[in-house]
């Protein structure tokens, strides 16, 4: 329970935690919808390979003295690995998830390499880009989050029915004229963007939990797109606010992780439930 | 002509799996293309519905017909599974080719699907979910959702794999009312022969380069010495019934 003191100290510390708190949800809620998509497409994955990808571009970039905007330097990079693993899913001659582990040790591995180079080896501590912490987010984090929580929102809301088909049944949304390719496209831009943001805060290791979990849940009890997308939308936005204000003792990463975990427990067993009772 | 495909090569980043391939279709056919796995059945529908480019040649649609406005039904796909989607969903996706630049469905799209539903008899699926539906209602839904696509031809890639013998049946018995009461022109695409030849108008057969196109008569006469059917030998009489 939130108390007298608690809400005392929120309101005395609201500047330093405005930045952690916007971005976080926006970032739950932008993670969760573009999850169901993911996670119906098979592509659940492709967050921890662009995530590892982003590790290494964010190395490699600290490694080359970009310090200052090194996101504006791993973003577009991202999004062309995000590309290249599309293209390769596509393709016959080698599966998608073998590519993305092909990616996911060599980014991290060459990430790795350039900053045990680099004279002194990291100066940023590994451990937090490997688990995050929420108090990197800065205002430069909420502004991209807050451009990439419209465009998503947005394309959810006009292009519902495109959506749905394109995740339904891709062949037969191409064959009806749907631009396949171009959504793909810009789903991955606006994944390999919510990762990039989301790494430094959730971590390397984490931060497809925020992408896979919402939507797993929700498919546990609701039966249709549109239910399981604002379910989802919901029990991200609910993990963020137990995990922000119920575990600040504890690191955010892992304790967003935990959350969804008891989120998916407890859907899963009413899930159960209510299809055995429907059943009847 | 309704589709008319001239000197055609297709095939996967230019390995050639069929060359030359000269196909007429006539409105209100019901055209069965057989042949082995991997003779490149479903490569041609494939490149027919533009989802894969042709290598060489042209397809040509007849008037009042485009690409986007044939009806689909794919091959079996297993990542359906567990999708989270209404009947009634899934099967007004089908007139996505209608939607054009707007955002949301309107009447004529909701009427469209109401009636292939009632076509179809999966009005009172409407409401279940996809996932829980048995394979024979899941390919009634899926063939409502191509005949919201169109009303001239419809292309079908193996879509009695997975049925069983009474359902397959009863789907064989509905797509010929549709083809007969609707006019609507059918392409399927199957390995196994036996059942469809009996409705069939038209007959390709692909094997290794070599095609065969004709009635179901001249098929049988041209391919009894070749095949010994696994079960039972179609009789003439069915065919010319």
């Amino acid at each position: 329970m939130i108390n007298a003191g608690i809400i005392h100290n929120l309101i005395n510390n609201f500047e330093i935690i405005q930045y952690p708190l916007y971005v976080g949800l926006l970032l739950s809620v932008t993670a969760s919808i573009l999850g169901v998509v993911l996670v119906l497409k098979r592509y659940s994955m492709i967050g921890d390979g662009l995530s590892h990808v982003s590790f290494g571009v964010y190395a490699v970039a600290i490694g080359l003295g970009l310090t200052n905007a090194p996101i504006l330097v791993v973003i577009p990079i991202v999004i062309l690995a995000a590309y290249i693993l599309l293209r390769i899913g596509e393709s016959k001659e080698l599966k998608s998830d073998a590519a993305i582990g092909l990616f996911s040790s060599s980014a991290l591995a060459i990430g790795y390499l350039v900053g045990a180079m680099k004279h002194g080896g990291f100066t940023t501590d590994i451990n937090s880009l490997m688990f995050g912490s929420i108090v990197f987010a800065n205002r430069q984090d909420f502004i991209i989050m807050l451009v990439t929580a419209i465009i998503v929102i947005g394309l959810f809301v006009l292009m519902y029915h495109r959506i749905f088909a394109v995740t339904f049944d891709e062949s037969f949304a191409k064959a009806t004229g749907v631009h396949t390719r171009m959504m793909n496209m810009l789903f991955a831009s606006l994944t390999a963007v919510t990762i990039v943001i989301g790494m430094r805060i959730m971590g390397t290791l984490l931060i497809s939990s925020i992408i896979i979990f919402p939507a797993l849940s929700s498919m546990q009890l609701f039966r249709k797109f549109k239910h399981v997308i604002l379910s989802s939308a919901c029990i991200a936005i609910l993990t963020f606010l137990i995990a922000f204000f119920a575990f600040t003792d504890y690191p955010f990463g892992a304790s967003m992780v935990v959350v969804n975990l008891c989120f998916f427990v407890v859907f899963a067993i009413v899930g159960r439930i209510t299809k055995r009772y429907g059943r009847r | 002509m309704i589709l008319q495909c001239k000197d055609l090569t297709i095939g996967y980043d230019n390995h050639k799996t069929l060359e030359n391939i000269n196909l007429t279709i006539l409105p209100g056919e019901y055209v069965c293309i057989f042949g082995d796995n991997g003779s490149g059945k479903s490569t041609l529908v494939k490149t027919i519905l533009g989802l894969i480019p042709e290598i060489k040649g042209s397809i040509v649609f007849g008037e009042d017909l485009s690409r986007k406005s044939v009806g689909y039904l794919p091959q079996k796909n297993d990542n359906l599974a567990d999708f989270p989607a209404s009947v009634y969903e899934v099967v007004r996706s089908g007139c996505m080719n209608q939607l054009g630049f707007r955002p949301f469905f309107g009447k004529k799209e909701i009427k469209r699907t109401k009636e292939m539903m009632k076509l179809l008899d999966i009005e009172t699926l409407a409401h279940r979910s996809f996932s829980e539906l048995s394979g024979g209602q899941q390919q009634r839904v899926l063939l409502a959702r191509a005949l919201c696509a169109t009303d001239k031809l419809l292309i079908l890639d193996e879509p009695f794999t997975g049925l069983d013998g009474t359902t397959a049946r009863q789907l064989h018995t509905t797509l010929d009312s549709i083809n007969k009461e609707r006019g609507v022109t059918i392409i399927i695409v199957s390995h196994f022969i036996e059942n469809i030849l009996k409705h069939a108008t038209k007959v390709v057969h692909l094997n290794q380069n070599c095609m065969f196109c004709g009635n179901p008569k001249e098929y049988m006469e041209h391919y009894r010495k070749e095949y010994v059917f696994s079960r039972r030998m179609l009789k003439e009489e069915e065919l010319d019934d």
